[in-house]
């Protein structure tokens, strides 16, 4: 076989590795929203918990984004996935099954993710409730409406609005870190690069090219939510 | 949880602490140096110098980290021209090649931060000093930059602690420091716990000390802000 040209490296053609870097672009995009989504749901909790707890709770929201926010996103990974496959294999023991069952990467990368952008999406929407103008909250109580009512017609759409930008940005780590999951052994876009540089020997080609996929994605999903902030600040008269 | 393990742990991993340390404060000095130069070139008018630091922290900040480690580390020696050049001794090692890579991370993040600073002080400040007869770099050195560092070093804690998270990613180009360290006693050992909560309390101490030092530079900084100091010698006057 031939060195593959810079051409070849990004073609779709029948050498060319255009397929499989593609599939690894889109495995970064799941792990990214898998990611974000599990930490949209720790945010929405941890940030309930920082707003209305009591001291127990509240403490310890505050404890778990202090510790996440000062403890580097590698360390949580490999908590996951060695942790993960620990219990696995527990848990396969005791079922008779010998030998070490490893966890899968993709869920061990989501939940690392998912944890740390937690904390900082708790964060998000803490301070999104605080810009939320309490004589709305109030007018929607006087109103009549119960919890449950005031909660979705009046506080989640007011706290979201706030909390768009600060997601936008969080969206965009959670992107970069999800290049942290190729350690796992997940083919994403970082490893498919990685396993392309080592099959050939243009290792700056590979990772040049996932620079730029990385680039395209973070740059078309910063419009996409640049739009969306518009779109929902629609409302909102401009100083 | 078992101590006794938990303190041998903490001991090989104390051992990785300066390398971190090291990195970090390599990168952070080296990067400072350079997003200077950067948010100056955003502010300095000149078309070129403008697009070239836009066209950069674009670039470096929207990859991933890891991305541009493994693009100096492994990328470089793609170049037959880089391995006969006389950086090669240096780009051959991958502690500078993290070095490398975390400073010029750390310059794109750091160099919006310095802009804002810098983009904070009134004009008004810059035309007395002018009108006082203080040069160009006087100005600067005077009376713009004391004042953006005031504004800038919230920000730039945080961005320190962020290089501080960040050297762990130089574990995967084989260096030892804490986390490189902790994943190998995992590895061996397969006791995640211990050595994820003993790895953790490290950088969570040198995060909260790195908190400390900037609120401490941060009050140094800010004598305005901080209450007059009471008048210790007796008040002399006619008395009322």
């Amino acid at each position: 076989m031939t060195e593959p040209g810079f051409l070849d490296i990004i073609s779709f053609g029948r050498d060319g590795w255009g397929p499989v870097l593609a599939a690894g672009a889109w495995m970064t995009i799941l792990i990214a929203i898998a990611g974000f989504a599990i930490g949209g749901v720790i945010g929405i909790f941890g940030a309930w918990a920082k707003i209305s707890g009591g001291p127990v709770v509240r403490g310890s929201a505050e404890a778990f984004t202090t510790v996440l926010r000062g403890i580097p996103d590698l360390l949580v990974i490999y908590l996951f996935y060695f942790g993960g496959s620990a219990v696995v294999t527990a848990v396969g023991q005791f079922f008779g099954q010998e030998g070490f069952v490893s966890f899968p990467g993709f869920l061990a990368g989501a939940l690392a993710v998912g944890i740390t952008s937690g904390a900082q999406q708790t964060e998000v929407y803490r301070g999104a409730f605080r810009a939320v103008h309490p004589g709305e909250l109030e007018a929607a109580t006087a109103c009549g409406m119960g919890r449950l009512l005031k909660f979705r017609r009046i506080t989640a759409p007011l706290t979201l609005r706030h909390a768009l930008p600060g997601l936008g940005n969080v969206w965009q780590v959670v992107l970069k870190e999800s290049a942290l999951v190729s350690v796992t052994g997940v083919v994403e876009l970082l490893r498919q690069a990685q396993i392309g540089a080592g099959s050939t020997s243009r290792p700056f080609d590979f990772f040049f090219i996932a620079a730029m996929i990385y680039l395209a994605i973070s740059t078309v999903s910063g419009l996409v939510l640049q739009v969306t902030e518009r779109r929902f600040s629609r409302g909102v008269r401009r100083g | 949880m078992d101590i006794q393990f938990a303190l041998e742990t903490f001991w090989s991993l104390l051992s990785a602490l300066p390398l971190t340390l090291k990195l970090a404060a390599t990168s952070i000095a080296l990067g400072s140096v350079l997003a200077l130069g950067l948010a100056l070139a955003r502010l300095s008018g000149n078309l070129a110098l403008d697009l070239f630091a836009r066209a950069y922290v674009f670039l470096f900040r929207g990859t991933p980290l890891l991305v541009q480690i493994f693009l100096i580390y492994y990328g470089l020696s793609q170049f037959p021209a880089v391995r006969h050049s006389i950086f090669w001794p240096l780009l051959r090692e991958p502690y500078w090649c993290a070095v490398l890579a975390l400073m010029l991370n750390t310059a794109a993040y750091a160099s919006e931060i310095i802009r804002g600073g810098l983009l904070s002080v009134p004009h008004g400040q810059v035309e007395a000093a002018r009108a006082c007869g203080m040069g160009r770099f006087m100005i600067f050195r005077r009376i713009v930059m004391p004042q953006a560092l005031r504004q800038a070093l919230p920000g730039y804690g945080n961005e320190m602690i962020s290089m501080v998270k960040a050297t762990s990613l130089a574990s995967i180009i084989t260096l030892m420091e804490i986390t490189g360290v902790a994943a190998k006693i995992i590895s061996e050992s397969y006791r995640v716990i211990e050595v994820f909560v003993v790895a953790g309390v490290i950088y969570l101490a040198i995060n909260f000390a790195l908190t400390r030092l900037v609120a401490f530079a941060e009050h140094r900084l800010n004598p305005q802000l901080r209450p007059p100091l009471p008048i210790s010698a007796e008040l002399k006057g006619e008395a009322h």
